[in-house]
């Protein structure tokens, strides 16, 4: 890598900058971590349990709240918060496998694009060219309607979608590693292709991946989110913020907390995944090349 | 873009469909799930069961299945909805003005905020306007269509109920149309009320399906601007006494938009994508909303004919942005 050298303030205001992204965003993402995981600890009541006597109750502070509910119920007198709380087992899942499939599969293949170039990368970047010209919500719902309903339908729907993102990055990337000296270099003194990419261009690259991971897990949060708003994730007893949405948007007048509450996990989330992603190409990288 | 040029992209045009076609016919043949599965009554019989695929053709070999659909596409016939019992392409063509209507308020609201927020920025470079700009650009790329939506939906519908949050046009609003587009039939005929309440249902979904392509155009109108501030015309006007916001709307603007318009114009065909998810939000009633719709039931002939509704408004779009930009730029028709 080149070797530039900032200024010693520069250095500091950087790193001062950079704490405050990952802290922030790390500490969304671990606290979300932490709520899926022990999700039936935190939740008041069970998630799927019906009354329908405290029935779209509002939240416990305004004029008709029950103490009991925090956030209020919806119109099956199921309790929010809980639901909440157990959505963001949906989310995390989604997030964690689906992005860090689209990453390996993305990923392996922008770096054989870039690194061997000639056919490979023609066939590679042919392939993204066909992905890039369709919008990608519209063929994750196409999708996640021809295979069916289901977690693994909204796996699959994000990962064929959206390895493109970092095969196109990381192929640029890859190219751009390429042709600097320390890969000539490599070279040079008698490393084998493979020891090249592996040893030298790999690590290099992964600080810009970190950051695409990241960003990714806040798309597919969204994603996810998205198809279950249009009815096409997991079954609808199963709670998520998309569904409780969907069903937030039907009982606009009446439920608009259950409108409002999941709105704002989302936002919450992938502001979250987006601050740590900036905040790690931050400070991974200190030369900052982008 | 030369007329080879033109001829070339229309070419292509049959073999992109067709490709489209067959991807999409496949898939979602080979997936399991029974299309009929939605109009079987409880009582039905296997043969009952047998005699609506073989109406609707589901009985035959998918190759078979798709040469007869192509057969009748070719010639006008998209088939029947299995859900609606209708013909596709009568339906198809009955919500489309809705999206394009949609798509194109949405585009002149995005081209609109982008150009204001673009000339703002680059006139008070460098003061406290061009940060408000730039935190704009930031607030509304962040945010994705979808998310604004359902944040006007709050807004609107609950906190300041000013606006309509869902469907085309007030029923009580009894006016006939002789065509599917109201706000341009209404504006030419003059009809004013009517043309007031469908914009009013109509001002949400176009922003939210606007706001991050106007943060897209502001980025790039304003570097552009910055740029063409630069070149020697510029400075010319400006030698001969000119004021710098005259230099800027009269001299770099024309220049800047040229290049502005090539690099969004990808954009625009994404709000068509952005239209399915915005208009389910706003229970509007153009064809997005339909494919929702159509992929929940498994409406096969429907779910083909809008895909290949929407491939076909991409490329057509595309190709109207191409023809616009060679048009703004003369140094294109020499090429």
């Amino acid at each position: 890598m080149a070797e530039t050298s900032p200024t010693a303030e520069g250095r500091r205001r950087l790193a001062i900058r950079i704490d405050a992204r990952v802290v922030a965003g790390g500490t969304i993402v671990a606290i979300l971590l932490l709520t899926a995981i022990a999700a039936p600890l935190l939740a008041p009541h069970n998630p799927l349990d019906q009354d329908l006597l405290s029935a779209q109750l509002p939240p416990s502070w305004s004029a008709g709240g029950d103490p009991a509910h925090l956030f209020g119920t919806d119109s099956l007198g199921r309790d929010t918060l809980s639901r909440l709380i157990y959505a963001s087992r949906i989310a995390v899942i989604v997030a964690l496998v689906a992005a860090t499939l689209a990453c390996v599969i993305g990923s392996l293949l922008g770096l054989a694009a870039g690194f061997f170039r000639g056919a490979v990368d023609q066939i590679v970047s042919r392939l993204i060219d066909v992905w890039m010209s369709f919008p990608p919500v519209l063929l994750s719902i196409v999708l996640a309607a021809a295979v069916g309903a289901g977690l693994g339908s909204v796996i699959l729907a994000i990962v064929v979608v959206d390895w493109t993102r970092f095969a196109r990055v990381i192929r640029a990337e890859t190219l751009l590693q390429g042709q600097l000296d320390y890969v000539a270099a490599a070279k040079v003194v008698g490393l084998t292709p493979t020891a090249v990419l592996t040893k030298e261009v790999v690590p290099n690259v992964l600080p810009l991946l970190a950051t695409l991971l990241s960003v990714e897990m806040g798309i597919a949060v969204l994603v996810e989110a998205i198809l279950s708003f249009v009815g096409l994730s997991v079954s609808t007893d199963t709670p998520t913020w998309g569904g409780m949405i969907a069903e937030g948007r039907q009982l606009i007048n009446q439920t608009p907390w259950l409108l409002a509450l999941p709105i704002g996990c989302i936002i919450v989330t992938v502001l979250g995944f987006n601050l740590l992603g900036d905040g790690l190409r931050a400070s991974l990288d200190p030369v900052q090349r982008r | 873009m030369g007329n080879g040029a033109i001829l070339r992209r229309l070419l292509l045009v049959p073999p992109t469909l067709f490709g489209v076609a067959v991807v999409v016919f496949v898939l979602l043949r080979v997936v399991p799930g029974d299309p009929v599965s939605m109009m079987i009554s409880p009582g039905a019989t296997p043969a009952d069961i047998a005699a609506l695929h073989a109406r609707y053709g589901l009985d035959l070999p998918i190759a078979e299945q798709f040469l007869v659909w192509l057969k009748a596409a070719v010639s006008g016939d998209f088939g029947v909805s299995i859900t609606r019992r209708q013909d596709v392409l009568g339906l198809i063509l009955g919500r489309l003005p809705a999206t394009l209507e949609l798509v194109l308020v949405a585009t002149l609201i995005a081209f609109s905020i982008g150009g204001g927020m673009a000339i703002l920025g680059a006139y008070f470079r460098r003061r406290a306007p061009e940060w408000a700009v730039d935190g704009f650009v930031a607030a509304s790329l962040a945010i994705p269509d979808f998310l604004w939506g359902l944040l006007f939906i709050l807004v609107f519908g609950v906190l300041w109920p000013v606006l309509p949050i869902s469907g085309r046009i007030d029923p009580r609003v009894g006016v006939d149309f002789h065509t599917g587009f109201y706000l341009i039939e209404s504006v030419i005929t003059g009809r004013w009320t009517v043309a007031g309440d469908l914009l009013r249902h109509l001002i949400l979904p176009a922003m939210a399906l606007a706001l991050p392509l106007s943060a897209i155009v502001t980025r790039l109108l304003k570097a552009s601007l910055g740029e063409a501030e630069l070149q020697d015309y510029a400075q010319v006007a400006r030698s001969r006494g000119f004021t710098s916001g005259r230099v800027l709307i009269l001299e770099a603007l024309p220049n800047a938009l040229i290049s502005t318009v090539t690099l969004a114009g990808v954009q625009i065909t994404f709000l068509i994508g952005g239209t399915v998810l915005v208009e389910r939000i706003f229970s509007y009633e153009g064809i997005g909303n339909m494919a929702v719709d159509a992929m929940i039931n498994r409406d096969l002939p429907l779910i083909q004919g809008l895909v290949l509704t929407f491939a076909i408004l991409f490329i057509v779009l595309n190709l109207l942005i191409d023809l616009l930009v060679a048009w703004l730029d003369p140094r294109l028709q020499h090429g």
